[in-house]
């Protein structure tokens, strides 16, 4: 079994998803965290220096927002796959087929937490709501549609 | 020989406004630095085209059991070429924000190999700018990703891109 295998299974066991943002190069070198609150997934996106997108007003860029929500996306798919799956034998990794990313307000320079919603989920493609937000979950600086093949 | 010292000076000041703009992009907007974007190409002012150049690092990876990159680069890398080929449509240098950006990831990119990402403005209007963009790992006939987005305009507010050129 592969390395981050491993790491699935025990997140799986231990019912706790925190290990896989580490395990994936993209999330940590971002410092997206995976945590669960009320049995909810949560990617949290440290602020740091690097995200900035307009040094003039210290708005993150566009792009991290972007990426957070996808991320906030497919580990929800995972976790939920994981979950579900009898054994590790034929888990599927979700793949992103299509995203629609709407920018609602400027995300300021400070952490911003993503979570999403499985909209529907068939054997082959399941359809993905996710929202992010900084300090006010009413308030969100970013939302996103989109699709992934997970069969 | 005076036709080939002309093509040499043109090429030379082309290479010039490039890194100018290179440099630009990084000082003012830290994440495209981040990722390492290179300026491959640039339309002249007031045509809004650009290629960037997305070098692969592990470090991107988004799927550690393939070595396949993550989505999130991807688009803010588009969502960086995209904005930059408005701003060159631009007559003045004006501030803009992505007000929207839909991608369609075609097939997943090829581990280790850098990415190049082309975008075009396609229209301008007083207050909204639209670009179309595509993602190859260098066949532009063989994309791996495609991307329409939408900007605001602020005719009001200056920009740090512009400000950014000016102290370069």
């Amino acid at each position: 079994m592969s390395e981050f295998l491993t790491v699935l299974a025990d997140a799986k066991r231990l019912r706790d998803p925190s290990g896989i943002a580490d395990a994936v190069p993209y999330l940590r070198a971002m410092g997206i965290e995976t945590r669960l609150h009320d049995d909810e997934l949560v990617c949290t996106m440290r602020f740091s220096e690097p995200l900035i997108g307009n040094f003039a007003i210290r708005a993150l860029h566009g792009g991290t927002l972007g990426a957070l929500l996808e991320s906030a996306a497919a580990t929800t798919l995972l976790w939920r796959a994981l979950l579900d799956a009898p054994s590790m034998d034929g888990l599927v990794i979700p793949r992103v087929v299509s995203m629609t990313v709407d920018y609602l307000r400027t995300g300021r320079a400070v952490d911003t937490h993503a979570r999403a919603i499985v909209t529907s989920a068939g054997r082959r493609v399941a359809r993905v709501r996710a929202e992010a937000w900084q300090d006010d979950r009413d308030r969100p600086v970013a939302a996103a549609q989109a699709s992934f093949l997970v069969g | 020989m005076s036709d080939s010292r002309d093509d040499e000076r043109h090429d030379d000041e082309q290479a010039a406004r490039l890194r100018r703009i290179d440099d630009a992009f990084s000082k003012a907007i830290p994440y495209n630095a981040w990722l390492g974007l290179q300026t491959v190409a640039a339309s002249a002012k007031g045509e809004g085209r650009i290629v960037l150049r997305l070098p692969f690092r592990a470090e991107l990876v988004g799927n550690p059991v393939t070595g396949v990159l993550h989505g999130g680069p991807i688009t803010a890398a588009m969502d960086a070429a995209c904005g930059a080929s408005v701003f060159l449509a631009l007559r003045e240098p004006l501030r803009i924000a992505t007000l929207d950006l839909r991608i369609d990831y075609l097939r997943g990119a090829t581990p280790g190999v850098d990415l190049f990402c082309r975008a075009e403005c396609v229209r301008i209007t007083k207050q909204v700018a639209f670009a179309r963009g595509t993602t190859d790992q260098g066949d532009p006939d063989d994309p791996i990703a495609i991307v329409a987005a939408t900007f605001m305009v602020f005719r009001d507010q200056g920009s740090v891109l512009a400000e950014g050129m000016k102290r370069s």
